[in-house]
């Protein structure tokens, strides 16, 4: 049985810039949590949801001491820092959009 | 101090420069830290001093820390309490000179020591000459073509000239560009005579200097998980306690709000973090994969495990370039079909100044309806069927051609008489070109540069 929710009722994120890439951090308070990230956040997933935000392509690194997963999102920034037009130059919010993303989870990793 | 000796306390008071005077001010008072760091630049904070000091050549350095300085130093040096700041930006003879004048003031006995050596402004021409093609780390390109438009170029230096400094005496350490890290890294190095081939704890040093370095956002700030943060307007700035080992506790002094706990510093280990395997510093190359966090106590997270690996050959250089100029228009709309009289009035303001032959191009103009969803560009789905009686209108334009930019900024008030109805909250006058600053980030050869150390004692 599986529960059709969004990926904050299941884990955590922080953004933030590096030139006119963004990197989101994902982690998950529990290792089944983890695991279904590793599984199922994919960097095809993460680019989808991203759709043309997000330029250059998703690289994804694994943290598995943190329960985490590193995302960078190449070429999201129009440009970065101080020739960005976009409000939100620095990514700063783009973790919170990741974390809307909805998910089919199962129902043992919601309790 | 009151605490074993073998457990040196730092506390990070300011993330960036603009950051509250309350991180300073909370770690001094009462004492508690062994040492206050504070982190005032950012990449475009160099560009910003470098053409300050090109105005006046006693500025290009942080301001608010000598502010800053003027309200705790009194305590500091009463209690001991050592300070290492990055606030010297282009200019930390400058910024000393000015502390000089406070410490005067206030009839304190201060030794004060300068880190430079970071500025290689001057010295790219030589540089180039002599083989170092500065090749741009993102495109591949020579910095050689590109001269004209350098405003300022910087090595970010690591934490062995600050350790020197303290080694000197120093009870307050104003430096160049360093890597953000060496802050909190330097005073260990310093304290526990950590070596400079011992990787392991360097790279525990810089773990802990990433923690603090962005001030409040490892104790609940800017936290997804906000409602579980009691007393954000109290929030504690960080402290870390770190023992000989390189083990270290991250906590926040008793009686201030916010969170110290498993998930908020995950959070601040993740932020704007690389390949997590290779953290790079001028001292070390440290595995974000090997640290161990575990919750201790209340509000106290102990990190441990942090493994490190030989330095690169190479020091990270910042270049600053001029790169054209931008403004920002902003108007709030309301009313019934704001969002629709939004963009109405976007598509009035391009028509007109074509009228005087200015156009941008689609991906030099950006407009925002702020309240659709624009944070996301419409990727977390259709507009809401709520249609707001309010948004604001952001549209924003960039050009090589100032003119152009200035004459979109002086097009905006004449459409509060003149385009649909409900425009207000033009405020702030009318939107001024400003320059942009691009940045060339490249390497270059440890041989090329060094940090250089200047101690001045200050009598009373």
């Amino acid at each position: 049985m599986s529960t059709t929710v969004q990926l904050r009722e299941i884990a955590s994120a922080r953004s933030g810039d590096k030139g006119n890439d963004s990197n989101i951090g994902v982690w998950a308070r529990s290792q089944g949590r983890y695991e279904f990230l590793v599984e199922h956040l994919t960097e095809e997933v993460v680019a989808q949801h991203f759709g043309a935000l997000c330029k250059g392509g998703v690289t994804r690194y694994e943290l598995p001491n943190l329960k985490a997963v590193n995302f960078i999102l190449h070429d999201s920034l129009d440009g970065g820092g101080a020739a960005s037009l976009r409000t939100d130059a620095q990514g700063k919010t783009l973790s919170l959009g990741l974390l809307q993303l909805t998910l089919d989870v199962p129902e043992e990793l919601l309790a | 101090m009151g605490h074993d000796k073998r457990t040196v306390l730092i506390g990070n008071g300011q993330g960036f420069w603009g950051d509250s005077s309350r991180g300073p001010v909370q770690l001094a008072r009462g004492g508690g830290v062994d040492y206050i760091t504070m982190d005032f630049l950012a990449e475009v904070t160099m560009s910003i001093m470098q053409k300050m000091r090109a105005r006046n050549p006693d500025a290009g350095y942080a301001t608010d820390f000598v502010t800053q300085l003027e309200r705790i130093l009194p305590e500091c040096v009463d209690r001991g309490i050592k300070i290492v700041a990055n606030a010297g930006g282009v200019n930390p003879a400058a910024c000393a000179a000015a502390v000089n004048a406070v410490v005067d003031k206030l009839g304190l006995k201060v030794t004060i020591a300068t880190v430079s050596g970071d500025d290689v402004l001057s010295k790219l021409p030589d540089l180039i000459a002599a083989g170092h093609p500065l090749e741009n780390l993102e495109t591949g390109e020579p910095i050689a073509g590109h001269l004209d438009r350098v405003q300022s170029a910087n090595i970010y230096l690591g934490a062995f000239p600050i350790a020197e400094a303290l080694g000197r005496g120093a009870d307050v350490v104003i430096t160049g560009r360093v890597t953000d890290p060496s802050l909190v890294l330097a005073p260990l190095i310093h304290e526990f005579g950590w070596a400079a081939d011992d990787y392991d704890r360097l790279a525990a040093g810089t773990v802990a200097g990433h923690i603090l370095e962005c001030g409040t956002q490892s104790t609940g700030g800017n936290y997804d998980q906000w409602r579980d943060v009691e007393d954000l307007a109290g929030i504690g700035y960080p402290i870390v306690e770190v023992e000989e080992s390189g083990t270290f506790v991250v906590t926040k002094k008793e009686g201030t709000g916010g969170l110290v706990d498993v998930g908020t510093v995950t959070a601040q280990l993740l932020y704007e973090l690389g390949e997590p395997t290779r953290y790079l510093t001028p001292d070390v190359v440290a595995d974000f994969t090997s640290i161990q966090l575990s919750e201790v106590g209340p509000n106290r997270v102990r990190v441990a495990g942090v493994v490190g690996a030989a330095p690169t050959d190479s020091y990270k250089v910042s270049i600053s370039t001029q790169d054209g100029w931008k403004t920002t228009a902003q108007l709030t709309v309301g009313g019934p079909d704001a969002a629709e009289k939004a963009l109405l009035t976007a598509d009035i303001l391009f028509a007109r100044i074509a009228e005087d032959g200015v156009t941008f191009s689609e991906e030099d103009r950006r407009v925002e309806v702020i309240g659709t969803n624009v944070l996301y560009d419409g990727m977390l789905g259709d507009a809401p069927a709520f249609q707001p009686s309010e948004v604001v209108l952001r549209v924003s334009v960039r050009s090589e051609d100032k003119s152009a930019v200035n004459r979109f900024g002086a097009e905006l008030a004449s459409l509060l008489t003149s385009g649909p109805p409900g425009l207000t909250g033009f405020a702030g006058g009318r939107p001024r070109a400003s320059e942009i600053i691009g940045f060339w980030p490249a390497l270059i050869d440890k041989t090329q540069a060094q940090g250089a150390v200047s101690v001045n004692e200050v009598k009373a």
